[in-house]
Order: C-alpha cells, then sequence, then structure tokens
C-alpha cells in the first residue's frame, strides 16, 4: 500500500489511485505517417526498467487528476513525488 | 496427581485461579497465566503430537510461536485449527486435540509411515505413486497429508474489525529494547505505539532470572508499563502480532483479544513516521540424529518453564550447545532442583567464567550428541567425542539444545532492509534499511543486557533527533547483573553416516531431515530457495523460525559455498499465522463491493422480478415471472409484448457523460470510428469506440445538445472504464485540448418504451410534443415534458423495434414509471427485464459486448465496415489496418439456424471442422428461442462466414455434434422499418 503524494491532494492511500502504466512520449497526431513497426512497438512495447520508472497514477477516489511520479521498480520507492505536469 | 512437575512456588502464574481444562479428551489443572504447553508440562504430559510425513511422537520443543512440534486444533466453541501448543493460553472450558493423528499422539495408526519412510524422502511424490496412474494414490495420499481438520462452521461471535492509525513511531516488541526505547520515546511526548505478542509485556526478561536496577525484571517491566499507560499519544497493544511490514511504513498488527466483547479480533493499518524494530532474537535447534524426540527442547524454552511458569520439564537433564548462552540455563536448571548429568559443548575451547559457573556439572568439552534413545520420551543420549570418536551413553530423560542465537530479522527484511553475514555471532544481522526503520536490542545482534539496554536507549534517543522531537536527556541505562559475552562456533549438524543424517531433523514440523537437504542438493536443487522448495524445509507454519539457519549451514556443509554466498530466502508476511478475518475487517461481500441500484429497484422486486447483476455492480431486474410461468414462458411474452404491443424497460443505469469544450467535437471523432463533428443540434449517433491497439472498446450513441456540448451514452459494465480511458486520453496524451468532462450516470435516468404502440402511448403521455416520425426522427431529441415531468426524448432502439428512450432526473423516475404504467395499461404495457431485451437484440443481430465482441473481433469483422469512417486518424485505425494487412481469414458474424428447430446451444458452443475433436473455426456467440421466427437461432462468430452463408456447419458438444445453416446475422426487420417507423 503506497503512500502517494497527489499534487492537489497531497499524501494518500495508493487504493485511491488507478495505476496508468510506463509514461509514454505523446500520441501522434499522424500515425498513417509511421511505419507499422514503430506504431507497433509504439503500443505494444512500454518502457520496462528494473530501477526508476516514470509511470502515470489516476487518482480516481479524489480529485481525479492524472498525474507522473517516477518509482524504482525493485525497491518500490517513490523517487519524485507527483508533479503538476500533465 | 495433578501439577507434579509444578514448582512450589515462583514463576509468573497467578496460583490463586485454578482451572480446568482437556486435552485429548482427558482433563488436568493448572493455573491462570499458563500457556496449554506448560500446563501439560507441569502435568508431566511429554508426547504431545504425531509429526506431520512420518508419525513419528515428537513433544514440545520451544515455548512460544517458534514452536514447530505440536500444533493442537480447539474443539468446542473456539473451534480453531493449527494452534501451535505454546500460544494457546488456558481458560475455564479448553478443549484442545492433538491434530494429525488418530486415536492419540500415544497410539497413533498412522504411524505405520515410519516403516515406510525410505520409501517417502522430500519430493518423494515426483519420484513415485506414478504407474500405473497417480490418480489411483492420489485419494489416500490426500486424505493423510495436512495437519488439522477445517472448523464445520463459522464462529457467530463477534466480528474483525480493521482500524487505521498514524504515529511519529511505532514499536514492534515490548522485551527489554522495546520497552527502553518506548519509555524515552513516549516521555519525549512523541505519538507512540508499542505493539507486543505476548499475553503480558516483558519479552525475555520475563523467562529469566535477572534484576534490572536492583530489582526483580518483573518489578521493572511493571513499573514501565504503568508510567507508559499514563503518558497521553501512547498507544500500548498487547498479544498484538506486527505480522507485516509493507511500503511507506505501513504495519499490519493483528490485535488479537480486543477488549470489546462484540469484536473477536482488531486489525490495525498503521502508518509510521519511523519503525523501531525490537523484536529480539530466536534461539536455533542443533541437528542430530533422533533431535525430535519428545524430552528434547530449545535452552531457551527450558528457561522459560522453569522461571515464568515454574515448571520442571524433566528430572535428569543433559545441555547441548554451542554457544555461551547454555550456561545460563543449565545454571536456572540446578537452581531449580533439576540434576544437570552433563553439559556438552561442542566447542573446544570455553571460556573461564563459563567453566568455572558450572559448580560440579560435568562438562564434555568438544563432544557432541551423536543420537538420543527412549520410546516415546527420551531416556539416554549417546555422547561422541571429536578428538577420539570415543562414545559413551548417559541417562536422562530431558535433552537442552542450543544451537545459537539468530537476530529476528523477519521484519526488516520484509521491509527490503538488506542482511549481511556475522561471523562473530554465526547468523546474518540488519545491514542497511531501505525503509524508514531500524533494529535495536537483540534485533541488532546485541546479546547482553546490558548491550541491549544501552543500544536501545542510544538509538532512542538518534530516533527523536532525526524526528526534530525535543527529548529529554538520556540518562543512564538501567543497571543489570554481569554477563559473560556472546560466543559461538557454528555446528550446523552433527556429522554422521547416511544412517543418522536420514533421523537429524532440519526442519521438524514438515519432518524435513539432513539427509532430504543432502538429496535435494546431489539432484541438482542447490540454492536455498531450490532446497527450500524441494525438501519445503521452512513451508510450515513455524515458517522454520528454528531450522532454517541450519538448512544454509547444510547447504554450506555440501555445497563448500559460505553463508554468505548462499543467502536467506525471502521473508514473506504474514510472520505469525493470521486469520482471513484479519484481512477482511468488516468487509465482506456487500460492504467491500456495495451494489448500485436504480431509483425502481424497490418496485422491481415487488413486481416479482428476478434481479440479476448487470456489469458494474448494477443490480438489474432479467425478468418478471408471472405465476405458473415457466422461464421461457416469461421471455417469450415479454419478448412478444415488445415485438407486438408495447414494452417498458428501466435503463437507468446506462453509463451517461456531458463533454463540453471547444475541442469537444475533435475529441469524440478522436474516440470513435465514425465522424461526430458534423453532428447536427438534437441528433444523435450510433458510434463505436476502439482502443488505440484495435479492439473493439465500447459502443453507444452519443447526442449533440448544442454547440461544444455532447451528451455521450455508453454501455452499462463499461461506463468507468471508458471514464478511465478518456480522462487519461486527455490529461496524458491531448493535455492542450479543452475539454470537459462530467458524468451524469446516475443523474439521469430513462424508461425505455419499445414496440408497434410505442408512440400512442408516448404521445398520450406528453401531449404537447410532435411525437411524429417527421418531427422527430430515428436519432433525434427532443426536449419536452412527459407526464408532467421535465423529460428528454431520444429515438435510440436497441431492440429493434419503435422506442421512445425518455430520460427524467434521477428523483422524478419512480413518478414517471407509475404514469408510464398507468397510462399503458389499457396498451397491454409489460415491464421487460434483461432476458427479453437479449432475445430481441439476437432477433436483430445487434452486438453485444461480451458476446460477439470478445476482444477478437473488429468492427469488419462484424459487419459493421461502414462505421469505419476515413477520417485520416481515430483511436485504433491504425492497427486494424496493420492487423487485417496481413490478409489472414477472420471470424466474421453470422446466424445460425440449428438443424432441430426446437434445440438450443450454449453460449461459446465452438464450430469445428466437419465436427471433428480438433481447433474450432468458430464459436456460438447467443443462442435464443425467436418469438418472431418461433424456431432456435443463434449469432456465431466463423472463420470467412460471410463467403459461407447457406454452408452447413457443425457444432462440437461434450458428447455429440449439431448440425446448423449459415444465414445472415439477422432474423427480424432487416431493413430496419420498424425502428425508424
Amino acid at each position: 500500500m503506497l503512500n502517494i503524494n497527489c499534487p492537489f491532494c497531497g499524501a494518500r492511500n495508493e487504493s485511491e489511485f488507478i495505476h496508468g502504466g510506463a509514461l509514454k512520449p505523446r500520441r501522434s497526431e499522424t500515425p498513417q505517417e509511421l511505419d507499422d513497426d514503430a506504431w507497433i512497438d509504439y503500443l505494444t512495447v512500454p518502457p520496462n526498467p528494473i530501477g526508476p520508472l516514470e509511470e502515470r497514477w489516476w487518482h480516481v477516489r479524489g480529485c481525479g487528476k492524472w498525474f507522473t511520479l517516477c518509482r524504482d521498480t525493485l525497491t518500490h520507492q517513490i523517487l519524485q513525488p507527483g508533479d503538476d505536469q500533465a | 496427581m495433578s501439577n507434579q512437575y509444578r514448582q512450589p512456588d515462583g514463576g509468573l502464574i497467578d496460583r490463586s485461579q485454578l482451572i480446568e481444562f482437556r486435552f485429548n479428551g482427558k482433563s488436568y489443572q493448572g493455573y491462570r497465566g499458563d500457556s496449554l504447553a506448560a500446563a501439560l508440562l507441569a502435568n508431566g504430559v511429554c508426547l504431545t503430537a504425531r509429526s506431520f510425513k512420518y508419525h513419528r511422537p515428537r513433544g514440545i520443543i520451544g515455548a512460544g510461536y517458534e514452536e514447530p512440534a505440536s500444533l493442537v486444533e480447539l474443539v468446542g466453541d473456539e473451534e480453531s485449527g493449527n494452534q501451535p501448543i505454546t500460544r494457546v493460553m488456558i481458560r475455564p472450558g479448553l478443549s484442545a486435540r492433538s491434530v494429525n493423528c488418530w486415536p492419540s499422539p500415544q497410539f497413533d495408526l498412522m504411524a505405520v509411515n515410519q516403516l515406510f519412510a525410505r520409501l517417502l524422502p522430500a519430493a518423494f511424490y515426483y519420484k513415485t505413486f506414478k504407474w500405473p496412474h497417480w490418480k489411483l494414490y492420489e485419494p489416500s495420499i490426500r486424505r493423510a497429508a495436512g495437519l488439522a481438520t477445517a472448523p464445520a462452521r463459522c464462529l457467530h461471535r463477534g466480528h474483525y474489525e480493521t482500524r487505521h492509525a498514524h504515529c511519529d513511531v511505532l514499536i514492534a516488541g515490548a522485551g527489554p529494547a522495546g520497552l527502553l526505547a518506548a519509555l524515552h520515546a513516549g516521555r519525549s511526548g512523541a505519538r507512540v505505539i508499542l505493539a507486543d505478542d505476548g499475553v503480558e509485556p516483558g519479552g525475555s526478561l520475563l523467562n529469566q532470572r535477572v534484576t534490572v536496577d536492583n530489582k526483580s525484571a518483573r518489578a521493572w517491566i511493571d513499573a514501565v508499563v504503568a508510567e507508559l499507560d499514563a503518558l497521553p499519544g501512547f498507544t500500548r497493544l498487547a498479544e498484538a502480532s506486527v505480522w507485516a511490514y509493507r511500503e511507506d511504513n505501513l504495519l499490519m498488527i493483528n490485535q488479537r483479544t480486543p477488549r470489546e466483547d462484540s469484536i473477536f479480533q482488531r486489525g490495525w493499518r498503521v502508518r509510521a513516521k519511523r519503525v523501531v524494530i525490537a523484536c529480539g532474537a530466536l534461539e536455533r535447534n542443533l541437528v542430530f540424529a533422533n533431535n525430535d524426540r519428545p524430552g528434547v527442547m530449545l535452552a531457551s524454552a527450558v528457561q522459560a518453564y522453569l522461571n515464568r511458569f515454574a515448571v520442571r520439564p524433566g528430572r535428569r537433564a543433559v545441555v547441548f550447545t554451542n554457544n555461551s548462552g547454555a550456561y545460563a540455563v543449565a545454571a536456572d536448571l540446578r537452581a531449580n532442583g533439576i540434576d544437570v548429568a552433563a553439559m556438552v559443548d561442542s566447542r573446544a575451547r570455553i571460556d573461564a567464567a563459563l567453566r568455572d559457573g558450572l559448580a560440579g556439572t560435568p562438562l564434555f568439552a568438544n563432544h557432541v550428541i551423536e543420537t538420543t534413545h527412549g520410546r516415546g520420551r527420551v531416556n539416554g543420549v549417546t555422547l561422541r567425542d571429536n578428538a577420539s570418536g570415543e562414545k559413551r551413553r548417559l541417562d536422562c530423560d530431558l535433552v537442552v539444545v542450543s544451537g545459537g542465537w539468530n537476530p529476528n530479522l523477519h521484519l526488516f527484511s520484509q521491509a527490503r532492509g538488506r542482511l549481511e553475514w556475522n561471523a562473530e555471532i554465526a547468523s546474518y544481522s540488519a545491514a542497511e534499511a531501505i525503509q524508514q526503520c531500524l533494529c535495536i536490542g537483540a534485533a541488532a545482534s546485541h546479546f547482553t543486557l546490558s548491550q541491549v539496554f544501552a543500544d536501545a536507549l542510544a538509538r532512542a534517543q538518534e530516533l527523536l533527533t532525526a524526528l526534530e522531537i525535543d527529548a529529554p536527556q538520556a540518562g543512564n541505562p538501567p543497571q543489570c547483573d554481569a554477563e559473560v559475552d556472546y560466543a559461538i562456533e557454528p555446528l550446523w549438524h552433527v556429522a554422521g553416516d547416511q544412517r543418522l543424517a536420514a533421523k537429524s531433523f532440519i526442519d521438524v514440523q514438515n519432518d524435513v531431515t539432513l539427509a532430504d537437504v543432502q538429496l535435494a542438493i546431489r539432484e541438482g536443487f542447490g540454492t536455498v530457495e531450490h532446497v527450500k522448495r524441494y525438501t519445503t524445509a521452512g513451508m510450515g507454519i513455524d515458517q522454520g523460525k528454528t531450522g532454517n539457519l541450519n538448512v544454509v549451514g547444510a547447504i554450506a556443509g555440501a555445497t563448500g559455498a559460505t553463508p554468505a554466498e548462499i543467502g536467506t530466502t525471502t521473508f514473506r508476511s504474514p510472520y505469525v499465522p493470521i486469520e482471513f478475518g484479519v484481512l477482511t475487517g468488516i468487509r465482506e461481500e456487500s460492504v467491500y463491493l456495495p451494489y448500485r441500484h436504480t431509483p425502481l429497484t424497490a418496485w422491481h422486486k415487488a413486481s416479482g422480478a428476478c434481479i440479476y447483476e448487470a456489469g458494474a455492480r448494477w443490480r438489474r431486474p432479467g425478468y418478471y415471472p408471472q405465476a405458473g410461468e415457466s422461464f421461457q414462458q416469461t421471455v417469450n411474452r415479454e419478448s412478444l409484448a415488445v415485438r407486438e404491443g408495447v414494452g417498458v424497460y428501466d435503463g437507468a443505469p446506462l453509463g451517461k457523460f456531458e463533454i463540453k469544450g471547444r475541442d469537444a467535437a475533435r475529441f469524440l471523432d478522436t474516440l470513435y470510428t465514425n465522424r461526430f463533428a458534423n453532428l447536427q443540434r438534437g441528433r444523435g449517433r450510433y458510434g463505436i469506440m476502439l482502443s488505440d491497439d484495435g479492439m473493439i472498446l465500447d459502443d453507444g450513441v452519443s447526442f449533440k445538445l448544442a454547440d461544444h456540448h455532447y451528451l455521450m451514452s455508453t454501455s452499462t459494465g463499461n461506463a468507468d472504464r471508458i471514464n478511465q480511458h478518456m480522462e487519461f486520453f486527455l490529461q496524458t496524451h491531448r493535455p492542450d485540448w479543452q475539454v470537459r468532462i462530467t458524468t451524469v450516470t446516475t443523474q439521469w435516468a430513462n424508461a425505455t418504451l419499445c414496440g408497434p404502440r410505442a408512440r400512442e402511448l408516448a404521445q398520450l403521455l406528453a401531449p404537447g410534443a410532435d411525437l411524429s416520425n417527421e418531427a422527430l426522427p430515428f436519432m433525434a431529441m427532443l426536449e419536452t415534458e412527459v407526464a408532467g415531468i421535465p423529460a428528454r426524448i431520444c429515438r435510440v432502439s436497441f431492440t429493434g423495434e419503435l422506442s421512445f428512450e425518455i430520460n427524467v432526473w434521477s428523483r422524478h423516475f419512480a413518478s414517471l414509471w407509475e404514469r408510464i404504467m398507468a397510462a399503458g395499461e389499457t396498451f397491454g404495457i409489460m415491464p421487460i427485464g434483461s432476458e427479453a431485451n437479449h432475445v430481441l437484440r439476437v432477433e436483430k443481430g445487434f452486438l453485444s459486448l461480451g458476446h460477439e465482441v470478445d476482444g477478437t473481433a473488429d468492427p469488419y469483422d462484424l459487419g459493421l465496415g461502414w462505421i469505419m469512417s476515413d477520417k485520416p486518424d481515430y483511436l485504433g485505425k491504425r492497427a486494424v489496418q496493420i492487423r487485417r494487412a496481413g490478409g489472414e481469414p477472420r471470424r466474421e458474424l453470422v446466424g445460425l439456424l440449428i438443424e432441430d428447430p426446437q434445440r438450443l446451444v450454449e453460449e461459446s458452443a465452438p464450430i469445428t471442422p466437419q465436427g471433428r475433436r480438433e481447433a474450432s473455426e468458430g464459436f456460438v456467440s447467443a443462442c435464443v428461442w425467436s418469438v418472431v421466427q418461433q424456431r432456435s437461432i443463434a449469432l456465431a462468430l466463423l472463420l470467412d462466414g460471410r463467403q459461407r452463408i447457406g454452408e452447413t456447419v457443425y457444432i462440437r458438444m461434450q458428447d455429440e455434434v449439431i448440425r446448423a445453416e449459415v444465414t445472415r446475422p439477422c432474423f427480424h426487420d432487416p431493413d430496419g422499418k420498424r425502428l425508424r417507423g
């Protein structure tokens, strides 16, 4: 049960949030211009390191904000608290 | 004669309260404060169990939760299984039974297993009992396996509660270190929670003959506890096990005996700024032949029985040790009038102070015990001289063993703290912590009382400084008796031949011998995690607390690796067994996952509806049976009402979202496969949403209410998922777009009138509105009053008939429904449930999530290619293109007419080539009795289905093959004239 820092609400229990996967680059406006392999990679191969990972969390049982935080996938420590950037 | 092994005075029991209890059907007496183990030992009961696999006679080895040998089940009101005999406190009416033996531990029929011991080594079930077939032996082996039987009924006395708490400092363990640290922290005014597993606080101090500050240990404990309990901001939990250490300093504590009668056990979830692990140290066993015979006990346990419970565990003892700690126990034995026949120390050089303290007890330095003797109880041991190999036999009825002490690092390790091998104590010590915690006292590898006190005080001081809390001066730690520093030479097991190794128990609870560990290593399972799983060492209820380090030592001996290289297995919660109720608290089904109800649930129930759960915990009526009807008759009646007259259903749970903002239209165009930007005001459109990897996510109708203002509806079950999908896309990938989404699912409720007479009835209810097909065509919306209630009427149809979806605010819904039913009486209106809805949509071939939309079908497969617009981009477009680019055959939506028109087939029945037992080429997605066709009809996904219209296909059931004809997937009004009318 992580203690997650929502940028608006402060430190809340993990049960108030939904995990949204690793942070990916902005979804292209024109995927039709990318080649097949690039698009398949974007959809199906997210970052998956042993160590710090930037990921998206949603404060669904709170303010409804999606935010990014950096979590170490080995130790589970949250290395950077949630920021205000989308 | 009762309590013949009880000392006439001394101990911490309450001799004024004599308690009667039963064990294996016999009556005994003990005193308040006795554990079941202590009371039985006081009555001379030695054989209390039979072992798990071999059914060897077993007794009591420990005094606390480390006890590996004797488990009991409680019978009667407190029915429960697998309690260590040392953890049950006696009380009036207690009745306990040994597990895993029948009819009694004294005479156990399953003891025959011992004769087959050589056929039952570790992992025997991978190698034997295979011919002719494992299933022949499985039932007998399953019956023989396991320990206690599960209780037959649920406890109805009280409930489980969960409490959440925060504190500055959580201290796990109220032994000398924990108490002193608590005192110092508590005096500073910090918020402190002190949790201790024991019935009374004091930890190891309760078991030893020591003085603290020139008082008895008990007096010191009482004084400290009295001061602590009076401090504001201080919480003390007794009989409370800290069983898990989770992320961000969240600790789980199980309070086993809360004061309140109505609460059975209380689970605490505590977030602490700092955690102090004062869990002490655990003594480990020694490994030698027949070390599991009743009468062989851990030195620390013997000390507890002597000093705390005033019980003599025997008359004549031999002490066997590899460390200095056992000498104090020998002194306690002598002080209690027990003859110590020998002190057997495996070390060659012994500290002079220890030798001087032996007072006449013969010392056998550089000796080991090779084996014990006796039936049902120890009656002697064979010693062996390490130097000469000479053996001798000594008589005794108690063997006191000490293999050394392990700092209790379970919680520290759960918190991902690093462990490192400490050669000085021949055990693992705590190295760097990752979470905000620290170990103190024996848990921090300090093994004399003065070191423990000094460490606890110093660490508490540092902690308060780190928390920036002003603390009073620490002062000096309490005064202790003179002690000899701890010294040990590891003895992982007594060397011997295979015959002796096969009787040397490393994990007493799971009957794992030294020979088993050596076998695992010979077979290539040499890492510590493999040895654990191959032999099951450490996998019992005691989690190998007294034996795991000996496993590491055995691996070291066999492979030549050092303990530092071998490491430990992963420490997992719970630290001690806990009941399932502790995890759930009062969160059982209806509280944990509450149902969602429409405003009409009461009306549906009163009308006799059979209520289903219809996705996302919504309760919806399945059908409304009338007296004398079968299920099929009810569904037929409701379906016919819609096809021929008018029906009404409660559509309130439908997902609804208001979408506003400058970029709302662009947003819908990105979400849906078809165009929405060109939608007119007051009009709606059916759309399909794909996930970006090309799978159908949801379908529904969205309306344009005004410029930059839309109302989206989704399926009931998916509403929450689509909300997440939309918010994720906007906030993560398009933060520059101006779109706001408001969930209005429960703000609006709708009653949908459907059937050829729906317009008539709707017009009756809304006389002021023009509901003709010209004024309100299919997919149009109108704001008006219905039955005097402000409403939106939408012409959408999920049944394929003329439909008017009347939306009102939820608080008006019950009134609307009543007025509809009243006005509709002359029309013969019927309420319809989800079963009839299902029949109606199957007849039309409309898709349903979870049936045709199974996560592999795209809109082209379902015959909805027209909905895939030529917009340059929308979510999922590229992925569908990529997936279809290979030109592989796809499963396509078709209808099926079963050869036997009366026959219904289960959903998901596979269709195979010629009905052979081979990979399917499709499956039946829905099959119902059609009221318009008066025969059974089905929908299916079939490979290349659209090219096979008219073909015969074969549905492969378990024991039969059913033939069906492939048709178009629509059995009623294929041109949609009725719903557009």
